[in-house]
Formats: C-alpha cells, sequence, structure tokens
C-alpha cells in the first residue's frame, strides 16, 4: 500500500520540471553569464538539492552538457551562513529556500557584494577581518589565573542569545545600499556584534575599545537608515534598534572623551 | 577623510538641523507673510535684509553649513546603491528620495541664491515684485514647488535620520512614532511654503 503510494507520487511528479536561471561566472576575473536548467520535481525539494541534482546531471536546457554548477554549503539548516546567494532577487539561505514557495524560473545570483570566486561562491573574508578590527570576542587571556567574570543577569543573556544568532552570513551586507565597492563600511552585522560583545559583562571591560574601531572611517556613521538589514536577516535579529543603541553609544562615548577627563572604559 | 570620517557624518547630521533646518522654517514663515499682501512682505523683507551684522549672519548660519551639508551630501548620495527594487520598504524609499531631493536641493538652491541674493548684491531689489516678476514664469512656479516640497522633505525624513543617528530614538516603535511626527512636520511646512508661492502669482 504504502510502496504504492510512493509510486504513484513519483509517477505524478516525474514529468514535473522546475526551471532554474543560474547567473555563472567561471574565475574571479571572467565575466557573469547565464545558463538555463531544467531540473525533475521531487517534492519537498529546496534549492541545494536541485543544485545537487545539476552536479548529478550538468546538462542545461538546451541539452548541452556543461560543468557542474560551484557552490558553498555546509550545515544544511541555516545556521552557518555559508550556502548564501541570491534566490529571485533576494539574498537568502539556499538550503531553507523551498522550491514550492518560488516562483519560475528561479533564478540564482551570487552575491555580488563580495568577490566572485566562483559561479555561487563568494569570498566574505572581507567580513571576517572586520570582526577582528571591532574586536569581536571577549578577551580573557592573561599570565595568571583572572577567576570568575561577573555574572550576567539571566533576562540579559536571553536577550543577547538573540544577537549572537549572527551568523556572518553577509546576507545584510548585500542588501545594505551602503556597503559596496564606493565605501568602506563594514555592514550592520557588524555593529551588532559590537553591541553583543559591549553587553557581556566581561567583554563589557573593553567596549571603549570597540566603540573606537566602530568610530573608524567605514564605521557605525556609514549608516544610511534604509533599514533593508533588519527585513533581510534571516535569524530576525533586530540590526537597527542595535544600530540606533550603538548610534547613542558612541554619541556618550564621544561626548565623555572629548569633555571628560581621563577614564577609559566608564 | 579618514580617520574624521566619523565626525565629518555626524556633523553632517547636526548642521541638517541645526541651522539648516531651523533657517528653512524661519524662511518659509517668513515668506509666508506673502499672503498678508505686498506691503507685508516687502517689510518683514526689509527687516531680513537689513539685520545687523547680516553678512556675518548670512555667512555663519547659512552659507558655510550649507555648503558643507551640501557638497559632503553630494558625496554621500553618491557613494550610495540604491535597491529599491529588491526592497521595496517605505524606509528604502525613504532613504532613495532623501537622496534624490538632497541633489535636487543644490541645484535649486544654487539656482535661487544666483536669482535672488547674488541679484541683490548686484543691485536689484529684494522684495514682492521681484518674486512676482520669477513667477511670471511657468516653468519656474513648477521649478520652485519641487524646490519647496523637496526641502521640507529632506529635513522632516532628515530630522528622523537625525534622531537615529544620535541613538535619541532607538526602538522600532520609537522609530515608528517619530515617522508619523517627521510626515506631520513635513505636511505643515510644505503647506506654509506653498502658500506663499502661490501669493505671488
Amino acid at each position: 500500500m504504502a510502496e504504492n503510494a510512493v509510486k504513484e507520487r513519483n509517477e505524478a511528479t516525474a514529468a514535473k520540471t522546475v526551471q532554474f536561471k543560474i547567473q555563472r561566472q567561471d574565475s574571479p576575473e571572467s565575466s557573469p553569464y547565464w545558463e538555463t536548467f531544467n531540473v525533475p520535481y521531487r517534492q519537498n525539494m529546496n534549492v541545494i538539492s536541485a543544485l545537487m541534482e545539476i552536479r548529478r546531471n550538468p546538462v542545461n536546457s538546451e541539452g548541452k552538457a556543461t560543468s557542474p554548477i560551484q557552490w558553498e554549503m555546509n550545515c544544511l539548516e541555516e545556521v552557518c551562513g555559508a550556502c548564501s546567494m541570491v534566490i529571485n532577487g533576494r539574498p537568502r539561505q539556499s538550503c531553507t529556500a523551498l522550491v514550492d514557495q518560488l516562483t519560475q524560473p528561479i533564478t540564482l545570483e551570487p552575491m555580488r557584494t563580495f568577490p566572485v570566486v566562483r559561479d555561487l561562491v563568494v569570498d566574505r573574508e572581507v567580513m571576517f577581518d572586520s570582526l577582528k578590527k571591532v574586536k569581536a570576542w571577549v578577551p580573557i587571556d592573561g599570565t595568571y589565573d583572572l577567576g570568575e567574570g561577573p555574572r550576567m543577569p539571566e533576562r540579559k543573556r536571553q536577550w543577547a542569545y538573540e544577537l549572537s544568532k549572527c551568523m556572518t552570513c553577509g546576507v545584510c551586507l548585500e542588501a545594505c545600499p551602503n556597503v559596496n565597492d564606493k565605501t568602506n563600511f563594514i555592514g550592520p552585522a557588524l555593529i551588532s556584534q559590537v553591541r553583543l560583545f559591549n553587553s557581556h559583562p566581561t567583554g563589557a571591560m573593553n567596549r571603549d575599545e570597540r566603540l573606537d574601531a566602530l568610530m573608524q572611517d567605514g564605521g557605525l556613521a556609514e549608516c544610511g537608515n534604509s533599514q533593508n538589514c533588519v527585513v533581510a536577516c534571516p535569524k530576525g535579529i533586530p540590526l537597527t534598534t542595535s544600530i540606533a543603541a550603538m548610534n547613542r553609544a558612541a554619541s556618550v562615548y564621544s561626548f565623555k572623551r572629548f569633555f571628560g577627563s581621563d577614564h577609559m572604559v566608564d | 577623510m579618514r580617520d574624521s570620517d566619523f565626525g565629518l557624518r555626524r556633523l553632517h547630521s547636526l548642521l541638517g538641523i541645526i541651522p539648516i533646518g531651523l533657517f528653512l522654517t524661519q524662511h518659509l514663515i517668513i515668506n509666508h507673510f506673502a499672503t498678508q499682501g505686498v506691503e507685508a512682505f516687502n517689510t518683514a523683507s526689509d527687516f531680513m535684509g537689513n539685520l545687523p551684522f547680516v553678512l556675518w549672519l548670512e555667512w555663519i548660519v547659512i552659507y558655510i553649513p550649507l555648503m558643507f551639508h551640501a557638497f559632503f551630501g553630494l558625496y554621500i548620495a553618491f557613494t550610495a546603491k540604491p535597491n529599491t527594487n529588491r526592497y521595496g520598504t517605505y524606509r528604502n524609499w525613504m532613504f532613495f528620495l532623501q537622496r534624490i531631493t538632497g541633489v535636487f536641493l543644490v541645484i535649486f538652491i544654487a539656482w535661487h541664491i544666483w536669482q535672488t541674493r547674488i541679484q541683490k548684491a548686484l543691485g536689484a531689489d529684494v522684495d514682492f515684485d521681484m518674486m512676482a516678476d520669477i513667477f511670471a514664469n511657468p516653468f519656474m512656479i513648477v521649478f520652485y514647488v519641487l524646490g519647496v516640497i523637496s526641502a521640507t522633505f529632506h529635513f522632516a525624513n532628515g530630522f528622523w535620520s537625525f534622531l537615529v543617528t544620535w541613538g535619541i530614538t532607538q526602538s522600532p516603535r520609537s522609530q515608528r512614532i517619530s515617522t508619523f511626527v517627521m510626515m506631520g512636520l513635513f505636511l505643515v511646512l510644505s503647506v506654509i511654503g506653498l502658500r506663499a508661492i502661490f501669493a505671488f502669482v
């Protein structure tokens, strides 16, 4: 009985195909071109399973054999950010992009805010460099045991957990009109990370250093308030609230730095 | 401009409100005297044009802040890559319109200063007749209407961003409420400005 049902379902979907229009690029320097693929439909397929199908049988819609498409993936459950790409015009993770919910032809493009390596693979290193610039970590190393840090209130921990969901996927940078090759803007995700680490009781011991970094060229001030980031973020991180909060922190900090005494942190 | 970028951008945001936004409001309110007749407008215009230290006031309150705001603003506008076709949200459109109106205002204000202040320096009288002559040309009416609406929009929406940029409105709720307040400001200032234009026609 169950076998029959599976067979029936397979027969019903065998004839169906899904059309993909994919922007390809052979090398970082070469120019992009479009290629169309008709992929046999399977129930509950996502963009990645379709890309795997193309890899298994790399033949385009004209019936010509072509090279398999290059893309990146890792966790397949929207927590790593590696499979981010522009799907039907919007940047998002391809693992959670279900074919049934997308209008066809489904267009796939690399996130061109970042340097394209090949096809849908981009180099997101600029974000990891920015994380270093804003010191997005809690420094605990010393020459002796520093002991326990201050306790974090549970309610604050739960709130901070939301900010910590950031996976540095780059979708908010791709959505931001001010992150491009004409500016050095580090992007919304990085500003929110400063808020996360400045809220941490031990991290707060270095909060002036992170604010200093945010107030450099390409930092906080380059936000133009288009608020696309908070719309685009797949993890629902309150990025615009983080930006405004860091704006306030930077206002207070810069006044203290200019008019205040020689305190560093407070 | 590298390390001072933060300071310059904060200055750009501040100057848009103080003094430029305040001056715009005052300018539109003085213009509104035109609705009370030729005499009322000329008295007000003479008063403003003959303030003590008027040249100092003009340079410090208007020209220097306005030029900085305009030229730094052009840099900001042309380093953005608007993407309203990808995200057609209200805020993204405001972002786009803020830059469009800003660029248009650089052109409009340059022309407006040439047509009024520079003509005054060359010996013309800035009075009701001067504006009535300008508005004898229907193209100028359209140009000035667009100019006034762009200015009031750019100020009201810029005020909204100012509140975010300085960290005053943080929560989505406060930002939403300030959106409505600024829409109100835009409407009120536009009505004041447009009533003055059509008083000359």
